[in-house]
């Protein structure tokens, strides 16, 4: 487990240490007569006294630290260990399992802001026998990864870019999305407009380039839903400061001067990636009208509150183990650990070219708090999910709604389907 | 006042039944109503609510002791069991339950109880006599489903995100086996005659029925309904007649029970109920069933000879668990 390369290394290998050893103590904590006997040898520190015959694993949690805007709440503000808490509690939930399969889960996280050394770290360590790689990594260095891991035995699954582009021209075999696309999002909430017949949309756009390919899913999804945009306006927003005593003012009269004059409309569409600026929107329009999109309603793959299908236990033990609410990355990233373990235990192997192809078979899915089995897409390698439409407290639905049907499955109306893919790393 | 009526009420209720000569005998049906907090008492004659109990916080998993005098109730955000006298409905005692108890199941011989915590990975053993913990057993992620052999030496728990049926022997609390499963299991039911264990996997779709003796799997039951996409199939509560002839699964947001004949393992009818149906309960004499259909707030009776719904009756909000007492 650990790598003494760099400096940066023998961090990781403490890290990865202590996750391993909280695992062993969140299964023995609950009686310490219990301990002893409780504690199987399979979820002892499996890198010193590891049962002979227990399977190994180890996931590479792979983080480009970008320099990021803040966004505009300081309730968004992220945590340090976004993601890597929801991948210690899928490494937890694994060896839970695991221990019954003797099989153990270790967590290995690599973190760089150059994303070369970024990816060069990430291929000596899959040169040394790593191959499950969970990404939280810019768009251009996901595509670079995947291209300078194509041909070795590994697996990449994308867990915080939305960006279309991964999953059609720019996908690739070795890529799995467990982060929705921008027009997965769109499409659920395009449905629940549609339901809601609120159909004519003033649509605000930033000025990032994120931004427009967020609008670009959010047009799009108008299209299909039947949706109109009556019209679309520019949001030019120099973010400066995120914080200032006082400001309150000003915002309050360029919000709706900003939307006077609009065509009639339904809606406000705020298509703001980052949220650096949407969260002004909601109160402060010219007309009394509902915002959605980056702020009011949006769609997400996970929200704090919700406690569906079993979601309470899931909420807790991240809490228990985190101090924190859990966010939509921890949970894409707990399902893309998650779905080692799972392939782990249906194949009751370690052995990472077996698990890769078992998971690219019909027969892999997974439970993940949604209410129904979760797949990967044959054609892109995206997670198929419902996804939550919801406001900052609560989930107002789930979309897909029950009006949009589809002829192999309802969770294919969100996002781009199979005959439109321009995918074809995948037929190949 | 109310305890008073409800000590009169079943007197009377079989004495109206002695009198009419009704084939049906007449039972009681309780309720548990996660949402409200309350237990809705039903009359299997009649089929209605004749009352409503207040209980502890969000109640789930229900059941009587094996002499039918206690009535226990899983609370599970009050982490504790609530017991109750079955005939009074009079409180009586609270039992540790480690956190977040979900189902329970009780060794045949009346003690000790065993108790899924959800929320912690454990199955507490519980002496309900001296409201003692006995043990904490480790299992999976999730435990929830509980079945218990009919000779009491092997107890079966599920659990959810493991995707495991856990085989515990009894004598000792070790986990003796663990055999795969279909992803989320969700209630675990022994044969009358022990033989077999019925596993229901409710994002799985499936039942699976493994042989005791050997935890080899005999059949996995698939189901298939024209016009419910298979994703809405999701197998939960699982009923077995004690002539070991019929089967019952609730198949959640599909909105249906099928019936299955439980020794060829086939399907020979679906049930239109309420909404998401997930626990079920059989009157002792297996003349009918009830379901808790927690989306539509109502429990539907099933007349089982004639297999098909005969009422359904609106109880509290998200019904959950059900069990039927012998008066």
């Amino acid at each position: 487990m650990a790598i003494a390369a760099s400096a940066r290394s023998a961090i990781r290998a403490t890290l990865a240490c202590a996750v391993v050893a909280s695992a062993a103590a969140v299964v023995t904590a609950p009686s310490t007569t219990l301990a002893q006997e409780a504690q199987p040898p399979a979820v002892a520190p499996a890198a010193t006294t590891r049962e002979p015959g227990t399977q190994q694993i180890t996931i590479l949690l792979v983080r480009e630290l970008v320099d990021r805007l803040p966004p505009l709440s300081l309730l968004d503000q992220p945590p340090k260990d976004d993601g890597i808490a929801g991948a210690r509690l899928a490494i937890d939930d694994n060896n839970t399992t695991g221990r019954f399969l003797k099989q153990s889960f270790s967590l290995d996280t690599l973190e760089a802001s150059d994303p070369a050394q970024l990816i060069a770290d990430t291929v000596a360590r899959v040169d040394k026998g790593a191959g499950f790689v969970v990404a939280d990594v810019a768009p251009d260095t996901l595509v670079k990864l995947a291209d300078a891991l194509a041909g070795k035995q590994a697996v990449i699954f994308n867990t915080s870019a939305a960006d279309e582009r991964l999953r059609e021209e720019d996908c690739r075999a070795n890529v799995k999305h467990t982060a929705p696309s921008y027009s997965m999002l769109a499409d659920a909430l395009g449905q629940y407009l549609a339901v809601k017949r609120w159909r004519n949309w003033l649509m605000i756009t930033g000025s990032n380039a994120d931004d427009k390919l967020w609008a670009d899913a959010l047009r799009r999804a108008a299209k299909r839903f039947g949706h109109k945009i009556v019209e679309e306006r520019e949001f030019k927003y120099e973010v400066g400061s995120r914080r200032s005593d006082g400001g309150y003012e000003q915002i309050q009269q360029q919000i709706p001067s900003f939307l006077q004059g609009a065509a009639a409309h339904d809606i406000v569409i705020v298509a703001d990636a980052a949220r650096l600026f949407a969260d002004y929107f909601p109160y402060r329009t010219w007309e009394a009208r509902p915002v959605a999109g980056s702020a009011g309603l949006f769609a997400t793959a996970w929200h704090p509150a919700v406690e569906l299908w079993g979601g309470t236990q899931f909420q807790n033990r991240f809490k228990r183990l985190a101090n924190r609410n859990m966010r939509p990355l921890d949970y894409n990233v707990w399902t893309a650990v998650r779905s080692v373990g799972e392939a782990a235990t249906r194949r009751r192997s370690a052995d990472a070219k077996d698990l890769i192809s078992y998971m690219l078979t019909p027969e892999f899915e997974i439970a993940a708090f949604k209410g129904r089995k979760l797949t990967y897409r044959d054609w892109n390698g995206q997670l198929r999910q419902p996804l939550l439409v919801a406001t900052d407290k609560l989930h107002a639905t789930v979309s897909p709604q029950p009006e949009f049907l589809h002829q192999f499955s309802e969770l294919d109306t969100l996002g781009v389907d199979k005959p439109e893919t321009r995918c074809r790393a995948y037929a190949k | 006042m109310t305890n008073k009526l409800r000590g009169v009420l079943p007197a009377l209720t079989l004495a109206s039944v002695v009198l009419a000569a009704s084939p049906a005998a007449a039972y009681t049906v309780f309720v548990t109503n996660e949402k409200d907090n309350t237990i809705s008492v039903l009359d299997s004659v009649k089929l209605e609510v004749v009352n409503t109990l207040k209980v502890g916080a969000r109640p789930r998993g229900i059941t009587l002791s094996r002499d039918n005098k206690w009535l226990l109730v899983c609370t599970s955000d009050d982490n504790r069991v609530e017991v109750y006298d079955a005939k009074t409905l009079a409180p009586v005692k609270h039992l540790p339950s480690g956190p977040d108890p979900e189902l329970f199941i009780f060794h045949p011989s009346g003690n000790p109880l065993y108790i899924a915590n959800e929320d912690d990975n454990l199955v507490t053993v519980v002496d309900v006599q001296n409201d003692k913990v006995l043990e904490e057993i480790p299992v999976g992620v999730e435990p929830e489903g509980m079945g218990i052999s009919p000779d009491g030496k092997i107890l079966v728990n599920t659990s959810e995100t493991t995707n495991m049926a856990h085989f515990i022997d009894t004598a000792t609390h070790k986990i003796f086996d663990n055999v795969l499963v279909d992803t989320r299991p969700r209630v675990a039911e022994f044969t009358p005659d022990g033989s077999q264990v019925w596993v229901s996997s409710e994002i799985g779709g499936t039942v699976t029925i493994i042989e005791t003796a050997t935890r080899k799997q005999l059949g996995k039951i698939k189901f298939e309904i024209q016009g419910i996409t298979p994703d809405a199939i999701q197998p939960v509560g699982v009923r077995m007649t004690q002539d070991g002839k019929w089967a019952f699964v609730a198949l959640g947001p599909a909105n249906r029970i099928a019936i299955i004949d439980a020794k060829t393992f086939q399907v020979v009818k679906y049930v239109l109920v309420g909404q998401r149906v997930w626990q079920l309960g059989l009157t002792p004499d297996d003349k009918l069933l009830f379901t808790t259909n927690g989306t539509s707030n109502d429990v539907t009776v099933i007349d089982v000879e004639k297999q098909r719904a005969v009422k359904s009756i609106k109880v509290g909000r998200y019904p959950w668990g059900v069990v039927v007492a012998p008066f």
